[in-house]
């Protein structure tokens, strides 16, 4: 059994019934730390369906109040920027995959309510990554990162594309063709992905991943990646897909079952494990017990605890103890020991030690 | 209790140690700063704001204090925190007052998007809010000053905080900065005026701020409604003039200074239809500030 140490703005996620009774002191420490997560806006939305917004004291009720402004505007501005993508992208053969937030906001799922927006995210088959690009060019996107090592990190080694930065709009657009590097450890095979992917009702050209791959995408993307600081955000992300999916019968069967057909049952694990004892997030039995095939060996699974109920608290120093720095710095190696073979890891390491004073890759 | 009510000892002990919790119109900011200049100048614009207990609600955590690096010796420098990380580089340490009074309005201007924020001072008369929407080197904050010294109350020299729903706006009193040839020009026209000390050579040339008046702070809580919309153009020699702006353009200008516009969508445009609709809109040149102050106050008079 593990204990998580409780942050408020986890106890608010797991209980946002009880917020209209918190202290001023409470509710300060909250708006704190949550704002550091990317959070306040969730716990608005929260708060706002439950119809207890007006029962919050009016001083952090302007937090929430702004932070709900601002979320608004970010979904309008991703359903903006989706549909220049699509556009860009009519000629291309092959549909566009949404991922993370734009496939929650399109495809209308609770994660999607009161969440942070940052890049556009979407995944298309590494046959027509070419095309993809050639054509987003065209309509005024640029790739970034002009380095020829940082050009060849990317399109050798990694899953996606460089970023693609839009030259009047600067907005950032992620191409991925896979959900974990290339030369990743774990193999997730990507035509999989594809193939089960699901249309979204009402916008020809668009798809998402099935609801089982996108919470394996979502976990992968979480407990794979050597940067934590929204880790929160991302695990309340889980939570809410969990909560949204669980209901369907057959879901819990299917999500262990596609975790081992994708190579991906260790996130899983993880997946399930912080979200249960971080957002109380209700997963039967049963599937915990399938879910344990992904589970590390002990000493590992007790040093991965160690590590990610410190890294997944708010970046804030109210939630960090002294262990919380070296568990982020460690989380950051692990990530990219996780995304490459030793020797290469070594060697992208010295390139980017020697050049550490430049704007960073990676 | 007000700033005023504390010995400056004890003001000082609460800026090292748990923090000074400052209301500054519906905001509450806790300022820690070991710094004398920072002490200093809290003492000197701030001694009518009130303080507020620890145990309320307090929206932004600041913190003015040098970077920790062996330059502290060389050449002393200032960091403005916001809440532990630091928005912008470190600057000069004499400069800890106006970096502190830039990282205020940062705070403001970055998070509290509840309100439609255009970057404007605003100053009122019988409830009715004189709006002047400017980019600096306008005489902006100049005609502030010299409105505020006869009589008319400061709402903001920076931020005018508007609400998307009724398009009133909420008062947030600070001190008013002035810049460079400004500073001499009020000393001249209201020696009575709270002048700090000036401060050389910052980003914006030499910097000065003007103490808002007691009763600007006092009435914080209450809220004005637009009634004139006026760009000013300092420009030396000519005669003061206004000039009907169309209201289109006075738009498109109020859009222009707004830091959040964007966010706000279709409510931001309707509560900005609602400023233009509500107000008189001017393009005001002038090159004499008497002869300016007593225009507007003839206008506030006809009103």
């Amino acid at each position: 059994m593990i204990v998580a140490r409780p942050n408020p703005v986890s106890i608010a996620l797991r209980d946002p019934r009880a917020l209209p009774r918190w202290t001023f002191a409470e509710w300060e420490a909250l708006i704190r730390q949550a704002r550091r997560a990317n959070l306040i806006s969730r716990l608005a939305v929260l708060l706002d369906e439950r119809g207890l917004l007006q029962d919050v004291p009016a001083a952090p009720r302007a937090h929430l109040r702004a932070a709900l402004v601002v979320s608004q505007a970010q979904a309008e501005a991703v359903r903006r920027e989706v549909a220049y993508v699509r556009k860009a992208l009519t000629r291309i053969g092959a549909d566009i995959v949404l991922l993370k937030g734009a496939a929650y906001l399109f495809a209308a799922l609770p994660p999607a309510r009161g969440r942070v927006f940052t890049d556009i995210d979407i995944l298309v088959p590494a046959s027509a990554l070419a095309e993809v690009e050639a054509a987003l060019m065209l309509h005024g996107w640029a790739t970034t990162h002009h380095d020829p090592y940082d050009q060849r990190y990317y399109r050798r080694w990694m899953h996606e594309l460089p970023p693609l930065l839009h030259v009047t709009r600067e907005t950032v657009l992620d191409v991925h063709h896979a959900i974990l590097p290339t030369t990743a450890r774990l193999k997730p095979d990507s035509a999989k992905l594809l193939q089960a992917s699901q249309p979204v009702a009402g916008e020809p050209g668009l798809r998402v991943l099935a609801p089982c791959d996108m919470v394996l995408h979502s976990a992968t993307h979480l407990f794979f990646n050597e940067e934590l600081a929204s880790g929160l955000r991302d695990l309340a992300d889980l939570d809410s897909l969990l909560r949204h999916f669980g209901g369907q019968a057959e879901f819990w069967q299917q999500l262990t079952a596609r975790a081992r057909e994708l190579d991906l049952a260790r996130p899983l694990y993880y997946a399930l494990r912080y979200t249960r004892h971080i957002l109380a997030t209700p997963v039967p039995d049963p599937a915990l017990k399938a879910a344990e095939i992904g589970r590390p060996p002990n000493v590992l699974n007790r040093l991965m605890d160690a590590l990610f109920l410190r890294a997944l608290q708010p970046d804030h120093p109210a939630a960090a103890d002294r262990l919380t720095p070296l568990a982020r710095r460690s989380l950051y190696v692990r990530g990219h020991w996780l995304r490459m073979p030793p020797l290469l890891l070594a060697y992208h390491l010295t390139v980017k030690a020697f050049r550490s004073e430049k704007g960073d890759a990676s | 209790m007000i700033v005023a009510d504390l010995p400056e000892k004890e003001l000082a002990r609460r800026l090292a140690g748990a923090g000074l919790r400052l209301r500054t119109g519906p905001l509450v900011t806790e300022i820690r700063s070991r710094l004398t200049k920072v002490a200093e100048g809290i003492a000197l614009h701030y001694s009518d704001y009130p303080i507020e207990a620890s145990e309320d609600f307090a929206d932004f955590h600041v913190r003015l204090a040098p970077p920790g690096s062996v330059r502290r010796w060389l050449r002393p420098q200032v960091t403005f925190q916001f809440d532990g990380a630091p928005p912008f580089l470190p600057l000069p340490a004499d400069q800890a007052f106006p970096i502190m009074e830039w990282g205020l309005n940062w705070c403001v201007s970055s998070h509290c998007h509840q309100y439609l924020v255009i970057h404007a001072a605003v100053v009122e008369r019988s409830g009715c809010a004189l709006l002047l929407p400017a980019p600096p080197g306008s005489g902006k904050s100049t005609l502030c000053a010299g409105l505020v010294s006869r009589g008319w109350r400061l709402l903001s020299d920076e931020l005018a905080l508007i609400d998307p729903l009724t398009a009133n706006i909420t008062p947030l009193p600070r001190p008013i900065s002035l810049k460079n040839a400004s500073i001499d020009v009020i000393r001249a026209f209201s020696p009575d005026a709270v002048l700090g000390p000036t401060v050389r050579d910052t980003l914006k040339g030499s910097v000065a701020h003007v103490k808002a008046p007691a009763d600007s702070v006092l009435r914080a809580a209450e809220p004005a409604r637009p009634r004139w919309i006026v760009l000013p153009r300092y420009q030396a020699g000519v005669p003061a003039r206004l000039e009907r702006l169309r209201k289109g353009r006075a738009f498109m200008q109020l859009a222009d200074s707004a830091f959040n516009y964007n966010l706000h969508g279709r409510n931001g445009f309707e509560a900005l239809a609602r400023v233009i609709d509500a107000s008189d809109c001017y393009e005001f040149a002038y090159g004499d500030l008497e002869e300016a102050v007593g225009l507007f106050d003839r206008l506030a008079t006809a009103a």
